[in-house]
Parts: C-alpha cells; structure tokens; sequence
C-alpha cells in the first residue's frame, strides 16, 4: 500500500512547479484591471493596494513557515489586534519605540504559542486558538475594548500614511525587505531547511538529527512577530489600535499561502510564491471595489467575509487532491 | 583489538515492565554484526539505547574503549552511529541533495547555504555507490531502492564508524538487495562496522560475520556466523528444543490435500492506476491460491483491486454470483475478507475492544431495530476468542493491549466470523512471533479444509510452495505463470520469477 | 456490563480530574460567591449552559471522527439570524402557526446543510477539518450579517421564545433539551450501528473503510449532527434574548465546545465520544464564566480563562496519553 501512496506521490512531485499558477493568475487579473479600470494603474490605487496589502502580505507570510512545518496558527488575528493596541499606546515615543515594541509584544505571544506546541505538545490548532481567545481577551483588557488613537504628533503615523516617491508607502517597503530576509532564511540557511524538513516528514527530520525543536520554536515566534508588524500597520494606517480587528485575517493568511502552491500538510512551499497569493486576493477585492464604484454590482462590507471564505474555497478545493496524496504518504 | 562499541549489564523498563534485562552486545570495527530475535525480545530498545533514543537504566555502553553517553540522534551521528530505520528516514519532498547534507550544508562566506557545493558533494558522494541521477530533484520521485542508498550515502558521508540497518532489505526486490549488500561489503573494505537487524534468516549467512542472539530482554549468545546452522539460531531465539521445531515443520499450512470445488471469483486482464497491467487469476472453492513475485510486481495491488478498493481501469472480475464488486462493502456482503499486510495501519481500531473489532466487518449482520444485537455480539466475539485461543484479559479489552499475534487472530476472527466465502490474506505471518505463526497457518488450513478458498500473499517462498495449491506468478504487473502443487518447489518458483524477471526486462 | 464508550472503571484522569473540578468551582462559589445557593442562580446557569452543552455535544461526536468543527458559532449565527427574518415575515404574520413552524424547521434544515458542506469537504474532498470548517466560520457569519444586512433584530414572539425562556417541572426548558438529546446521543453512540461505526472511523479510518463501513457517510453524518445542533442551540440564544444579533449569536462558540468536549474526556485523536462528559465539560465552562462575572471580573478576562482551561485540559490529556 506504500507503493501506491508513492506512485501518487512521485507523480505530483513530477508535476513540477505548483507555484506557476499563482504567478500566471496574478498576471493576467492585473493586465485585465489595466485594460478594464482607469484608475487601477494610478498613484493612488496603486499605493493604498499596497499600504492595506502590506499587512496581510507580512501575516501571510509568517502563516507560511508555520504551515511549511504541518502546522497552523490561527491567532494571527487577534494578534495583530493586539498589537495594534500596544503599538497605539507606544506611538507618543515614536517610531522607534512601538515599532519594536509591538513586534516583540507578538513575538511574545508567538513564544507562548512555541512553548504550548513544541513543550507542551498541544496540537497547533488547539493551542493558537487558545491564544487567539487569549489575545482577543488581552487586547480588549489593555484597551477597555475602545480603540485607541495614536498620537499623531509624533512620527508613528508617518509609517502608515507616508510615500516614498508619493507612491511607494513605508508599510510595503518594510514588508518587502521582511520578505526578502525570511526568502533568504527559508532558501539558504538550515534554520529555513530544518522548516522544510519537518513539514516533510518530522521523525526523520529527528532522526537526520536536525534541530526540530528550535525550528518549531521559530516559526510560531516568527508568525507571531509578523502578526506583530501587522498590528502596527494596522495602528499607523488607521491612526487607532484597534482591538476588535483581525477577524478573519487567520482565513485570507491561510488562503495566500495555500494558493501560493504550499502543501496544507507541510513539507513544500515558498515565500514569494505565498506573497503572490496575498497579492492575488487582495486583488479581487479591489477589483470588486472597482466594479462597486461602476455600480455593476453593490456588495456591503459584509460580503467581504463571505468572498474570502469562498475564495480559500476555490483554492483548496483545487489543491484537495495534492494534499490529499500528500497525507496519504505521511501518515 | 578493542571493540568498537561494547554494551553490557544493559537494563531498561517502562512504566515498570523491564524490557531489557543484563543485555549486552559488542561490535568489532569492519565487521557485520547481526541481531536476531523474536518480536519483543529487546533487540530495537537495545539499539534505541545505543542511539540515544532512550535512556537506559543500566550498563555501560563503550565506544572504542571509552564511555559513551549519546542524548540523541544529532550526538549519535556526531559520535560516528548511524541509523537506517525501518521507516525510512528521509523527507521524500525534499531534494535528494537535502536528505544527504541536511544539517551539515556546505555554506558560503556569508554563512548562508552554498547549493552548488552541495549538489556537487551529493553527487559525488553518490557515485561512490553507483548512484548517478538528478540531485536537484525530490526524492519521494525516486525508487525505494534509490531512497535507502541516499540514506545509507547520507551515513557515510558522516564518517560513521558504525552503520546500523534496521530491517533496511524489507521493502527491496531481489536485485535491489543485491545492490545494498555490495554496499555493505564496501562499507566493510573500509573499516566501518555494521549492525543488521533482519527477520530473514538467510541474509545473515550471506553478508554477516557474527551474530548476537536476544530473547525476553536478555542476550543470549554470541556466535560466528559460520559456525552456526539455521535451526540452531531459531532455537535459541525461541528457547525451544530444537527437535520439537524440526518435527512440526515451518509453516503449518502444508498438509492440506483438498479436492478444490467450484470456481468462485475470475478475474480477466485487470489492469489498474495502481500498476496492475494484465493479471488474470481464478479462485475456486477449498483451494489456497499463491500469489508470487518480487516487491512491487503487483501482488497487493491485485489483491486491492478484487476487494474492490481500487478501481479497475480494465478487465474484469467475475464473481460467480454475478455482482459487480467494487467498494469493499460489497465484497464483504459477498463474504469476501481481506486480512491486510500492514495489521497497525490497517487492520486494529486500537481504542476500541477485542470484542468491537472482531465484529467489525459484520456489523449490519448484526442490526436489530437499528441497534446492534449485544447479545449474539458477545457470543460470536467469545466464540472466536476461545477457537483461536487469543490470549486476552476479556473480550473488553482495548485490542491495543494486546500482543502483534494476538492482534492478528483477532483480525483473523474478524473476517472468519464473516463466514468467509474467499479469504484474502497478505502476509498473515508477517511480524508475528513463531508460535503464534504456527498457529494462525493451522486455523487457516481448518478452513480451507472446510470449503474456504484463499488467496495467499507471503514473501516467504517457503510459506507459499509449502502452503498453496496453486502459485499465480506476478511480474511488472502481469501475471506470467502458473505453478502447480504438488511438486512445487522453492527452487521452481524462484527460477519461475526470475525466468520471466530476465525476459521482462523492464526492471 | 462495562461500556467501554461510556464508564471506565480504570481511573481516567480526563474524567475524574473534571469531577474534582467541578467540586472545586462549586465550593468556591458556595464560599465565595454572593447568592449562589439560589434558585435563580441555578435557572441562569442552566439556561446558558444548555447551549454550550448542545454544541458541545455536536462537536464530541465529530471530534471523535478525528475532525473538528470551528464553523458552530458561525452556523448559530446563520440559524439565529434566520428564525426572526422568517417569523417577521408577512407571510408568518398571516399564518402564525405555519410561519412559526418554519421559523424553527428552516434554520435547521440549512444548519444541516451546512453540515453537509463541511463533511463533504471534509470526506469527499480529503481537506483538513480545520480548513475546511474556517470557511464556514468566517463565511458563514458573514452570510448571516448580509441576510440581516447586519441590523439587530428584535421581537416579540412568545411561542417562540419558549425555545429559550419556557419552564417545564419548574426547570427551564433547556434544561431538558439537553437531558433528551444527550439521551439519545448516548443510545446512538453506545447501541446503534451508526455509534459503533463512528468509533471506528475515528479510531482508525483505513481500517474501518477496509471492513465495509461506509466512512464518508459517518463522517458527513457526525458534521450533520454538529451542525443541526449548532443550529437548535442558536435558536435557543435568540429565544432567551428576543433579539438577534448576527454579529453576536454563537460568538466564540467553537471555543466553548471544543474546551467542554475535551474537558469531558473527548480525546481530540478521535476514537471516543464521551456524551455526558460534554454536559460536564460545558457545566465547568459555564461556572468559570459565572464565577468571574458574578465577582466583577471583566468579561475580557474570561476568554483569557477560558483559553487556560482549554490548554490545561488538552495538556492534561496528553499526559495521561503517554
């Protein structure tokens, strides 16, 4: 029966690249947005696309290594939530306090998830929403569930709302400099094949005698310092902490890096590929705002829960053979 | 000369049940050392306590004469041990260049991974075995085969001093084989030892020095492989009288000498995506039919595609009562059974009762007013579990509980208490200890005496010339032959699939 | 008659470890909390407990597949949501009977479906439970705000709000759902076909298919019940507060059944369906939530005591695992 499960398995992995589509994809929504829109290609659409993109990007992609291991955190949300409250009370020291601050304040609760997952052995799933519950509880404590205005005196919310060349905001070049380290860390460092090792096969990640622990370990501290950064996007961008955000996110971080080409159960995946799958959705939202200015069609914020949820959807439902064979082989 | 690795007074107990008990075991540098025992006797704690996988409550372990303390895989490798589990230990979704340099990455000035002087090191690590393929790519693409020869290149290329292979030939065809043993008298030529951990007694007398003896957690003897005969070990393994093992034979389903009946399944070019490319075999009522082959011939696959597990894309089977089977329900409702190879993944539903798993596959047999009848339950589950003498604390015992050959009588049940028309068994003996062997073999000869055909799966040839009426040979596929009992013998059916093995070519 | 799904005569700390709990918080607030031993106190907690309880046991028979089931509170949500735009309807308002009749049988009915989505997903599609059900969880709340194009709705529907507020023996109705359905649960678990084959899949999935049990159809058939029940228990909150509130029904829920399954025993690896132990499970979580709010602690702070509970219990579990 081993036979079978790697007779499917060599053919997926003769498959060749998963990740094509989602280029491909992207692509082609762009040049069809060029052509259909007339603002699409502007200053303006392009750099608030980027700013509100930027911090599902970064979550997207610390979601991604935690995946790349078989595991999962869902408190990625109420992380950034969370965050975003902490980075608020912060900002009246400036940028280079909450910045940190608030990144560290995830990293810490991405700690907490390591220490639930890789000491405690509590399923992932389990422990991070136990965190997202306690993060949630956390952020509504500090904030007495008000949403909390920066000081927009100091020179926190130029990280949100400022441009480089009036078009490029801060928020998209830290994340693109984010995503340029964790690419390197995942494709040339051991810390980053020690992740890949795990998804694929923990025991005999064991047994080769990496470092499978410290690996765990990194991953969820890195989902949770990206949460992090989220939340002080979230903060900078909105000119508030806002602690009943992050509904939500965990699903359309799920969904970028699943449609990206990574295996649900681990193992395969890149980085790149992950942001072009959050790039991808964040797309399909603004081309419905577009289609909403044209009043094609008239959908209410509410629709927006509903479309993501149909979105991941669409994409597991076509990646469900691969991951299905997959599960097969590593059971 | 000082022995590479030296254990003795070696003790170990879980929860309280002493698994090891004065174990000890020494290896000489370049030699290949062989462990045997039955299932249980402490042979893979042993070598979990050489690797550091557990710790162990007493004894010495000395490696070159000085005291080795090992808290893990990483410091086992480190030390110069490296193990090839019976699992394979690899990541088939990672390149082939990663499962060899995982943790020891070539790296550039910066620090980060140099891949050009890591594919390069794999590839010529690899040639040292006659591996020539494309490095970059993921190994699951490759053969079994190829798969334990990159684990085995991944040892060396660690300057282990000491290689130990758990059951590493299980899953090779014979050639494969082959190839690994000519590794290990390579590895041998340049000073590394071996530890070899296999339940074929045969490959012992063809590649190992010496030979350590384990039962109940204790080492028994040590010998010269040269100086020993097969029926010598299997008595110290088993601690019986070496007579009494002669006089019952080893395998208890010879004997039989039943007229066969009426052709109860036919089957007719079956082709699958599984592999199956034209196998065409009949089952006829009180017959044992054997399946030959080597690994990977399409032995299991046929017998998946007559249960109805996998869909055909081919060729049919006809089942004489003219129902179409293809969902493993519908071959139960047949009173068709299937005793799978892999009895953990497979077969046991571990939380559940000796009792729930026996009536497992005769549940709807068993609805009264959509509940199940408890009472005829408990009397067929007792029934069973005294005719196969399974040995268990009551029938609400968890089946997990319960000792592999225990488990597998109560799969075993399982399927009798279907009333089988045609029973398939892939490896009923596999993993079994001796005893419980005999007995399963025996109970399954009672049946075919009672009008049970079977369809038999084993890789020991000696279990299918001795056992089975007729013998379909299977090849690439196919099925290439067919050989008849009486006159059947080991030698025959060895020429039969490598005659058609040669010819085949495709291999 | 030892039932293995039901009474272990060994010790087990999941469950035993429960009991004392529960005798823990019960002193506690005897102690400490003011008016405690009252009446009242008790219809309160029993009202709110019922729903978690109904979930709860929804979610241990799908647990005990091996699965799990995050959509709950967002399938109440969808139900809850429905039941008001349905009895408020002109149609109800001319046929009271009927449109009350639909008002409970419709939410339901598309509670189920919803089932039937998530164990489609789960058995035909071969996707991971937790994925699976996150759409529904997200989308499904986000269905019923579009429906109520997020407005709270209010009402007055006496014959409705039986579901939550009525009195049968003098204990609140709920009270008795529970009692029934777990019941019958416990029969279906224990005695039924279905029960037994449920086991086996969750105990060993590979090994259940290769012994002729229909897998996919007990799989669908445990998220079909969950969802239903989901569905029952968010009629249930819109009774108790003549309102309903998309955004609020059911919130949260998927955390207070997974904790009150797992603290009742439900070993999250599947293979065991402790019924009764859910109800204790949901008891606990209710009393911790009512011993903080009844002590002034701010209700922020529960979620954080409840995400401890659920990781003790779970720890706990694993422990006596190895």
């Amino acid at each position: 029966m081993g036979d079978i499960a790697s007779l499917d398995l060599r053919r997926y992995l003769r498959g060749g690249s998963h990740s094509a589509g989602v280029w491909a994809a992207l692509i082609a929504l762009i040049i069809f947005s060029l052509l259909r829109y007339e603002n699409f290609g502007g200053a303006y659409n392009i750099s608030s696309f980027l700013n509100y993109n930027a911090m599902f990007i970064v979550i997207s992609v610390g979601m991604c290594f935690v995946i790349l291991t078989g595991g999962i955190d869902l408190s990625v949300g109420s992380v950034a939530a969370f965050t975003s409250v902490v980075a608020a009370y912060l900002s009246p020291y400036g940028m280079q306090v909450a910045l940190p601050g608030a990144v560290l304040s995830g990293l810490a609760i991405g700690a907490l998830n390591a220490f639930f997952v890789v000491a405690m052995r509590i399923p992932p799933f389990i422990a991070t929403l136990a965190t997202m519950l306690g993060a949630k509880g956390g952020a509504l404590v500090i904030s007495g569930a008000q949403t909390i205005s920066v000081d927009w005196g100091s020179n926190f919310t130029r990280l949100g709302m400022g441009k480089v060349w009036d078009i490029f905001p801060w928020t998209a070049i830290i994340t693109a400099v984010v995503v340029v380290a964790l690419w390197i860390v995942l494709e040339r460092t051991s810390l980053g094949r020690t992740t890949l090792a795990i998804g694929g096969g923990e025991d005999a990640a064991t047994m080769m005698g990496l470092n499978v622990r410290r690996a765990k370990c990194f991953v969820y501290m890195l989902s949770g310092a990206c949460a992090g950064l989220a939340g002080v996007f979230l903060a900078s961008g909105f000119g508030a902490g806002q602690p009943l955000e992050g509904i939500g996110w965990e699903l359309s971080a799920i969904a970028s890096v699943v449609v990206g080409g990574t295996l649900l159960t681990g193992g395969m995946g890149s980085v790149l590929a992950t942001v072009a799958g959050a790039l991808l959705l964040g797309l399909v939202f603004n081309i419905l705002n577009f289609e909403n200015g044209r009043g094609v069609i008239s959908l209410s914020a509410y629709w927006q829960m509903v479309i993501r949820g149909a979105f991941l959807l669409a994409v597991i439902l076509l990646q469900s053979r691969l991951s299905r064979t997959t599960q097969k082989e590593l059971s | 000369m000082t022995d590479l690795i030296e254990m003795t007074g070696i003790g170990k107990s879980f929860a309280g049940v002493a698994a090891l008990r004065d174990a000890s075991l020494s290896i000489r540098p370049g030699e290949v050392h062989a462990i045997i025992g039955q299932n249980g006797a402490g042979k893979s704690t042993l070598i979990k306590i050489l690797t550091g996988v557990y710790r162990r409550d007493a004894g010495v372990v000395r490696m070159s004469g000085h005291d080795l303390a090992i808290a893990g895989p990483r410091e086992a490798q480190d030390a110069g041990i490296a193990t090839i589990y019976q699992e394979l230990s690899l990541v088939p979704l990672r390149s082939v260049t990663e499962n060899v340099i995982m943790g020891y990455e070539p790296r550039s000035r910066l620090g980060l991974i140099d891949w050009k002087a890591a594919h390069a090191r794999t590839r010529q690590i690899l040639t040292r075995f006659g591996v020539d393929i494309d490095v970059t790519l993921p190994l699951g693409r490759y053969s079994t085969a190829i798969q334990q020869l990159v684990v085995i290149a991944r040892a060396v290329s660690l300057n282990a001093r000491l290689v130990i292979m758990d059951e590493a030939t299980s899953s090779l065809d014979d050639q494969e084989i082959e190839t690994l043993f000519s590794v290990v008298r390579g590895l041998k030529d340049d000073g590394v030892a071996v530890l070899y951990i296999s339940h074929f007694l045969d490959e012992l007398y063809r590649i190992c020095d010496r030979v350590t003896v384990m039962r109940d957690g204790r080492t028994v003897a040590t010998h010269d492989v040269a100086g020993t005969t097969k029926l010598g070990l299997i008595t110290e393994m088993l601690g019986r009288d070496a007579g009494e093992i002669q006089a019952a034979g080893l395998t208890a389903l010879s004997g039989g000498t039943s007229e066969p009946g009426r052709t109860l399944l036919q089957a007719d070019g079956l082709r699958t995506r599984t592999g199956l490319r034209g196998i065409a075999l009949d089952i006829r009522q009180g017959e044992i039919v054997g399946l030959g082959g080597l690994l990977g011939s399409g032995r299991t696959e046929a017998a998946r595609a007559l249960f109805g597990l996998d869909p055909l894309t081919g060729g049919a089977v006809h089942h004489h009562d003219g129902v179409a089977l293809d969902s493993p329900a519908k071959a139960i409702a047949q009173r068709i059974g299937f005793l799978t190879e892999d009895r953990k993944v497979d077969g046991i539903i571990p939380h559940l009762s000796v009792r729930e798993n026996i009536t497992l596959a005769i549940l709807p047999k068993l609805r009264k007013a959509g509940a199940i009848d408890r009472l005829r339950e408990r009397q067929i589950a007792q029934h069973y579990i005294t005719a196969l003498q399974i040995k268990t604390a009551g029938m609400e015992q968890p089946i997990r509980e319960l000792s592999g050959g225990n488990q597998q009588k109560v799969l075993l049940a399982r399927w009798l208490a279907l009333d089988p028309e045609i029973l398939i068994l892939d490896e009923p003996t596999r993993g079994v200890d001796v005893g419980a062997k005999f007995e399963i073999q025996s109970i399954i000869r009672d049946q075919v005496a009672k009008g049970l055909a079977v369809l038999l799966i084993s890789s020991e040839f000696e279990e299918l010339v001795e056992g089975a009426d007729r013998i379909v040979v299977l090849q690439d596929g196919r099925s290439v032959a067919e050989l008849h009992n009486p006159g059947v013998t080991q030698d025959a059916l060895i020429n039969a699939i490598a005659h058609h093995h040669d010819k085949g070519a495709a291999a | 008659m030892s039932d293995p799904t039901m009474i272990h005569s060994r010790f087990d700390p999941a469950r035993h470890g429960a009991l004392i709990a529960l005798v823990v918080i019960l002193a506690f607030n005897l102690i400490v909390t003011p008016n405690f031993f009252q009446a009242q106190t008790l219809f309160v907690n029993i009202s709110q407990m019922a729903t978690i309880a109904i979930v709860a046991m929804g979610m241990t028979l799908v647990i005990a597949t091996g699965g799990i089931d995050l959509s709950v509170g967002a399938v109440m949500a969808l139900a809850g949501a429905l039941a008001p735009l349905i009895f408020l309807s002109d149609f109800a308002q001319a046929n009271p009977g009927l449109g009350l009749a639909a008002s409970i049988v419709v939410p339901v009915l598309v509670a189920l479906f919803c089932g039937v989505f998530n164990g489609m997903l789960v058995s035909c599609f071969g996707v991971q439970p937790i994925v699976a059900t996150l759409i529904l969880f997200i989308s499904g709340r986000g269905l019923a705000q579009v429906l109520t194009n997020g407005n709270l709705q209010t009402f007055s529907n006496p014959a409705f709000s039986y579901l939550g507020t009525g009195r049968v023996l003098g204990l609140p109705f709920q009270g008795w759902l529970v009692l029934a359905i777990a019941v019958v649960l416990t029969w279906v678990v224990t005695r039924s076909i279905f029960g037994r084959q449920l086991l086996a899949v969750g105990g060993n999935e590979r090994a259940a298919r290769m012994s002729g049990l229909p897998v996919r159809r007990v799989k669908i058939g445990a998220y079909v019940i969950c969802s239903g029940l989901a569905g029952l228990a968010g009629l249930i909150v819109v009774a108790i507060n003549s309102a309903s509130d998309a955004a609020r029904i059911g919130n949260l829920m998927e955390l207070d059944a997974i904790a009150a399954a797992v603290v009742g025993g439900t070993l999250l690896q599947g293979g065991r369906a402790p019924i009764f132990g859910a109800i204790l499970g949901a008891v606990i979580i209710q009393l911790v939530k009512y011993t903080l709010l009844a002590n002034g602690i701010a209700d922020e702070v529960a979620l954080i005591a409840k995400a401890a509970i659920i990781i003790a219990a779970v720890y706990l579990q694993q422990g006596w695992k190895e």
